[in-house]
Formats: structure tokens, sequence, C-alpha cells
């Protein structure tokens, strides 16, 4: 653009530089007095500007108190060592003592070789007393003020499948006569649909038939959430809340740990405790029986005697995911 | 202002002409893109306030994003049961512009519509700006956007060829680079001076038709893949979109034509905007009788399948947020479409730039809020939790707006720069000078 430089000698300062530069004829842009003036403004206008933006965007420097660097630089779960998974164990120890003030056991129970976990629910003798939905709510660590849970418990009318005909927010005296009940969790698809749809491989299907979330992957896309045709996944709006004498100590990195904000979570079969030769809190805290929890590869499992001698559905059927999760009535 | 690849080069001073000749392109290439950015922000009292309001509009929503990014999802309205909100109906809407853009490229480039050559340009600078627009849509609907490298590939885990998501990042992204490369080489060689290369950029021309096609389908199949979405798990998705792309795409660029002469005082487009209504007028009706082929199937049909299809146009069990919406969308298309039906719409510009903005802001909500909401209400288990736009999403949404504005002004002023000679490479005829002169000293 030097215009001015074309019919003269080129000399040392070739005006790309704060001089003045002589008595050269000036840039028109730059070089005359008004432009000085305009130039002036410009720069105070960049300098607000920038002050501007700075300020507008404060708040994300205050996000480095929540995320460490270490856990900004994590590794997907899969490709972390075994030295690797204990240094993030430990961290996320000391990170639940830093924030919520709890000293709990961070574990990574693997899956059982040879065991394929089914689950199932039995809709004759469910009388819809929430019990598992408080249990889980209180197993995994859930957000306190949103009552959190992975389990839905619809009311459902006698006579339909359907649960436009159902209500989850009922507030009366259970077990009413002209209905039943129905609680929805995790499905544990063997044809995962919201597996699939996941954009980074932050969600996977388990050995066992589990469906899991690494929670310091996942990106907050939720693309799995509208992935799912049974409601069974769960985002964290903001950091879940929970007091440290609530927390239940004994936890999953793949499970029950407290989830960072902005990520997807859901049902693991509790696999913290089934992993461990327990049962899912949900099953512990039901007080009809209705529930039936084993191994589908055990020919003598409870499971599978109710698979082989009873009236056996699962959900939505015809959209082909083959859950594991089956319902089922006595006669 | 100052080029630093010939003057502030210590080879120069030395020796001129091996300085010009070992400029590297790239070089001249970055030097380009500096004399247009720094002399595009240059203009008159009008474009100053222009472009400081948009700027005040973006950092209300930088701001916002930023609280939202430190604070939670929980600023926006949505839920587990509405999952998806503003942001990704906007990013559906935009996707569509983006595609939209090209409308002008197949008249032009594939039956030879010579007129239109020179302001296809208008269009691909619109691509670039929606694309741009969608990705920072899709970012501020994370969660999680500081772990955004993870989807990286190679660096991350990049979920291909499963996940649609994947497949839209690369196409998005795919498109943005085709078209910068596009719109970058011809404006560069105006710049120089110098006849573009046929072979440089013909073929990525041809390649960003077929490319826009695959960017809407794509982002079609986001959504229709889902079986657990009756409302989304339709064939017609994908047409439906491209449809009313190619209505959007055109509305825009139509007013921006307009736009564009107004402040410059020159005239030119009429017959690239005569082009562009005939592609409305066929495209919009397209557009309308998918719309009425869905819902007759929805309503005739029956069953639970059409709660969605209810809670849309008439509301469900008392819940009736969204009918505002989608009979605000269909009043603007129908009269959007009565006044592109007139034949005399091209000579009256008043009319056609109404009939535009109605059936841009028809379809913005039909395909933003009117198509990603309906999916989640009633949920997959039937429940009804409604949605609406929070304080934060709107300030986020008006931000990229600007945002996207201030691009597309930028881009715009860049070119008309060039082609009116505004901007041009003065440093290159004076390097051409130099060794001239040189010539003729060592000839002496």
């Amino acid at each position: 653009m030097n215009h001015s430089e074309t019919n003269k000698p080129i000399t040392p300062c070739s005006g790309n530089c704060s001089c003045d530069g002589g008595s050269r004829e000036k840039d028109p842009w730059t070089g005359n007095d008004g432009s000085n003036r305009r130039a002036v403004l410009k720069g105070l206008g960049a300098t607000l500007g920038v002050a501007a933006y700075a300020k507008a965007l404060a708040p994300l420097t205050e996000l480095t108190q929540q995320t460490s660097m270490a856990e900004f630089l994590q590794k997907h779960y899969k490709e972390l060592t075994t030295d690797e998974i204990t240094v993030v164990l430990d961290r996320l120890t000391r990170e639940t003592k830093e924030q919520y003030g709890a000293d709990v056991t961070i574990s990574d129970p693997k899956p059982i070789e040879g065991v394929k976990f089914g689950y199932g629910l039995n809709l004759s003798i469910c009388n819809g007393c929430r019990k598992c939905a408080e249990a889980c709510h209180l197993e995994n660590n859930h957000d306190r003020p949103s009552n959190q849970s992975y389990i839905r418990v619809f009311e459902m009318t006698k006579g339909s499948m359907d649960f436009e005909k159902g209500n989850v927010h009922y507030e009366h005296p259970v077990p009413q006569p002209d209905k039943y009940y129905m609680p929805v969790q995790c499905q544990q698809c063997e044809h995962p649909p919201c597996v699939d749809v996941c954009p980074v491989e932050a969600t996977w299907k388990e050995k066992d038939g589990i469906v899991v979330v690494d929670y310091n992957w996942c990106i907050g896309c939720r693309y799995c959430e509208a992935a799912c045709p049974y409601h069974a996944r769960r985002f964290n709006w903001q950091k879940p809340e929970i007091a440290a004498e609530e927390i239940n100590p004994d936890q999953g990195y793949l499970s029950n740990r407290i989830r960072p904000q902005g990520v997807m979570e859901k049902c693991t079969f509790c696999l913290h405790r089934t992993r461990n030769g327990r049962l899912p809190a949900c099953l512990e805290a039901c007080p009809t029986g209705a529930r039936v929890f084993g191994d589908l590869n055990d020919p003598d499992s409870e499971i599978r005697w109710v698979l082989e001698n009873k009236r056996v559905f699962v959900l939505k059927e015809e959209l082909g995911l083959k859950p594991q999760f089956f319902y089922f009535f006595d006669e | 202002m100052n080029n630093p690849a010939s003057s502030s080069d210590p080879v120069s001073l030395v020796s001129p002409s091996t300085a010009a000749k070992t400029v590297p392109e790239w070089r001249q290439y970055l030097r380009f893109l500096w004399n247009a950015f720094s002399q595009s922000v240059e203009g008159g009292w009008k474009f100053y306030v222009w472009m400081t309001l948009l700027t005040a509009v973006f950092l209300v929503g930088a701001n916002a994003w930023a609280v939202q990014v430190r604070d939670g999802m929980a600023l926006t309205s949505m839920s587990d049961h509405v999952s998806w909100g503003l942001y990704i109906a906007n990013f559906t809407f935009l996707v569509g512009l983006a595609a939209g853009g090209v409308m002008m490229v197949i008249p032009a480039y594939l039956y030879h519509d010579e007129q239109m050559h020179d302001i296809v340009i208008i269009g691909e600078l619109l691509a670039i700006a929606a694309i741009i627009m969608s990705i920072m849509f899709v970012v501020c609907d994370l969660g999680r956007p500081d772990r955004f490298w993870h989807m990286i590939p190679g660096l991350g885990k990049f979920n291909f060829p499963v996940s649609m998501l994947t497949w839209d990042v690369i196409v998005l992204n795919g498109y943005l680079v085709i078209n910068l490369h596009i719109c970058g080489y011809l404006l560069y060689k105006r710049f120089r001076g110098q006849a573009p290369s046929t072979k440089m950029y013909v073929p990525a021309v041809l390649l960003s038709i077929v490319w826009a096609i695959s960017i809407h389908t794509v982002t079609a199949f986001l959504y229709c893949g889902l079986g657990g979405r009756p409302f989304w798990n339709t064939a017609m998705l994908a047409p439906r979109f491209l449809a009313s792309a190619f209505v959007s795409g055109p509305a825009f660029i139509i007013v921006a034509i307009q736009i564009i002469r107004s402040q410059t005082g020159r005239m030119f487009g009429e017959g690239a905007i005569r082009t562009l209504v005939s592609i409305i007028r066929i495209t919009i009706l397209i557009n309308l009788l998918m719309v009425v082929s869905e819902v007759f199937v929805e309503f005739y049909t029956g069953g639970s399948h059409t709660s969605a299809a209810k809670y849309l146009y008439f509301g469900l069990h008392g819940h009736n947020e969204l009918v505002p919406w989608i009979w605000t969308a269909l009043t603007f298309t129908l009269v959007a479409v009565v006044l592109f039906m007139q034949s005399n719409v091209n000579r009256r510009p008043v009319i056609l730039n109404v009939a535009c903005l109605l059936a841009f802001v028809g379809l913005w909500i039909e395909k933003g809020m009117g198509m990603i909401i309906p999916a989640f209400v009633p949920s997959t288990l039937h429940e009804i939790v409604e949605y609406r736009p929070s304080l934060t999403e709107w300030k986020v949404t008006a931000g990229i707006w600007a945002l996207g504005f201030m691009i597309y002004t930028l881009l715009l002023k860049i070119t008309i720069n060039v082609h009116s000679r505004k901007l041009r490479d003065a440093s290159g005829a004076r390097t051409i000078r130099s060794e001239d002169s040189l010539a003729m000293s060592s000839e002496e």
C-alpha cells in the first residue's frame, strides 16, 4: 500500500514503523492530521473493545476453580492404564473432599468375566410406593434440590399400556384399586441408540451389559438424551448439590461418584455394588419383592427362572433395541 | 496498510528483484488477508454505528454464554424432558441458510448463467457466515465446551461413522473450508489483478453444490434417524429441510443485494433477483406441500404418535406454548406465497422485501422451534413438560446472530472493495516497476 514509495529510492525506513519517516508524502489513511485524530479514536475504541470483551468473558476464568488442568487433559477411560486410573481416582477423591467436604472411596470395579446382568420387574405386585426411586436418589449421590433419580414410577390406568394415560406426579395413598404401577429406568439395551449417537464415545456398553458414561469425557451435547426412547438419561444442568453427611462414600468411577456439571449420567445397575456381589439399591429397597436381578448367563439364576416361567415383555419392543430389563406378570 | 511482505523484508533492500520473485504465494495471500481486513473495518458513520451496535449485542451474548458455562445449563429453560431448545433450533435453520447460499451457484455454474457469476459470491459469503454461526450454536449448546477437543479426530475420540453428529462435524467444517477457498481465491486473484484459473476454483464450486445438499441432508439425518422420537422419525425430513433451505437462502440474498445496492449506489443483480424469485416460487410451494403431507399423515392416522403434532398445532391437555409460534409461521409463509406469486413482484422492491422477510422468519420458526420442540413434548414416556426459552438463551442467540451479521458485513465490504478496485495489490505494481527499473539500470 505504500504508493508513496513507488517513485522514490528505497530508504531504510519503509514506513512499517512508528517513526515519522522524514518529509515523505504520507499514507492517506494514517499520515495526515485528520487521520491522526481518527487513529487515536480508533485506538481508544479498540482498547475499550478489548476491555469490554475481557469483562464479558470474565466468568469463564472462574471456571478454572471447578476444573483442574489434570481433569482437562485426562484421557478417555478406556485408554487409561492401571497406574493412570489410580492417579485419577486419587485426584477425584481429593477433589470430592475439597469441593464437598466428604471422605469417600472411589473404586473402579471391572465386569465379572462371563456375567451378563438382567433385571426383572413384577407388575402384579409393584404397589407404586416409589421406595426404589428414593433408594436410587440416595445411593447414587443425586442432586438433592431437584430430587433426581434414575427411576420414574408411572401410575398406569388398568386396561391400557399407553404411557399417555399414565401419571408420574401422583400424591395419594398407593395402590389405588383401578391402577397399576410401572417403574421405568435404563433398560440397558442390547443395541443402545444412546451409544451409537455419542460423537465422542463417552458412553458404551460394558461386557456385563451395563451401559456406562465416562463423566470426565462427555462433552454434554445431549444427543444421547434425544436418542433414548425410555427417558433413561439425565443431564447435570448444574453442579450437583449434596451435603457432606448425605454423601454415599462407597463410589464407583463409572457409576455413583458425584458427577461434574454439564455431563450426562444414567442408571448403571449400581455396578459398584453388583460387580462386587451385591444387589442394586432399588431392589434392596423394594418392600414388595417385585424386583428380580441376576446373571442372564447363569441357568440357575432367579432372573432366568422368571424369563422361562413368567409372562414377560419388554418396553417398546417394536423399536428393536432388545432391552435387558424385563417386565412380567404373576399369572 | 504497510505491506510486511516486501517492505519489512531486509532482502528487499539489497535486491528487490530476488525478493519479489521469492515472496511465496502464501505470504502474498496473508498480506491480502491483512489488507482486506484492515480496509474492511474502515467506513462511514453508518458503518461504525452498525458495527458498534452489533458488537454491543454480541458482547451481551458472549457474557450470557460465559455465565452459562460457569453456572451450568440450568440457566437455560431446557430440562431432561426438553433437552434441546432454541440453540439447536437456530443451528438447524442456519445449516439450511448455509445450504441455501448455493442456490445462486447452481444457476450460475450448472446452467451457465453468466450474469450470476459475479454475484454468486454473495451467496457463498452467506454460507460462510451461516456455517460459523451454526457451529457457534452447537458449541453454546454443549455442557462442557472446554472438552471440545474430545471431538477432534486423532486427538480425542471421534465416533465415526456411527454417530451422525460426527458426519455433521465433517460436512459442516468441509463446507466452510470449501467456501472459504472459493471466496478467498477469487477475491485474492482480483486483488492481484490476475485472472483466476478455472482449475483452481470451478471443481470446488461444483463440489460445493453437492456438499451443500449433503450438509442439510446429514443435519436432517441427525434427527430422523432416532426411532424413539416419532415426530422426527420421518423420511420426509431431509427433503423438507432442503426445500425450505432453498427458500430461506435466496430470500436472504435478495434482501442483501438490495441493501448493498442502496449502500453503494451501484445497480447490479437485477437478473439474479429474477432468477432467485423464480426459485423461491417453486421451493416455497414444495415445502408447503410437504408440510401439508406431514400434517395429513399425522392427523388422519391418529393414535399416540399424533400427540406431538397436536401439541404443536392445537396444544395438548391445555399445554399450548408452541401454538402461537407455529400459527405465526404458517401465516407468514402463506402471505409470502401470495406475495411471491404476484407477477410484478420483481419490480416492486418493498413488496419483494416484505415477502422475503416473512418467508425467512416463517421458516426460522417452522424449522427451528416448530421442528425441534414437538419431538420432546410429550416426552418419550408421554410426560408433558413445556419449554419457553430463558433470557440467557435469547441473549446468546442474539449475540450469535449479531456476530454473524458482523462477519457477513465485513466479508461483503471486502468483496465490494476488491470489486471496485479500491482494494488492490499496489505493492505488486511497485514490485514490477522496481524490477523494470532495475532491468534498465543493468542495461545501462
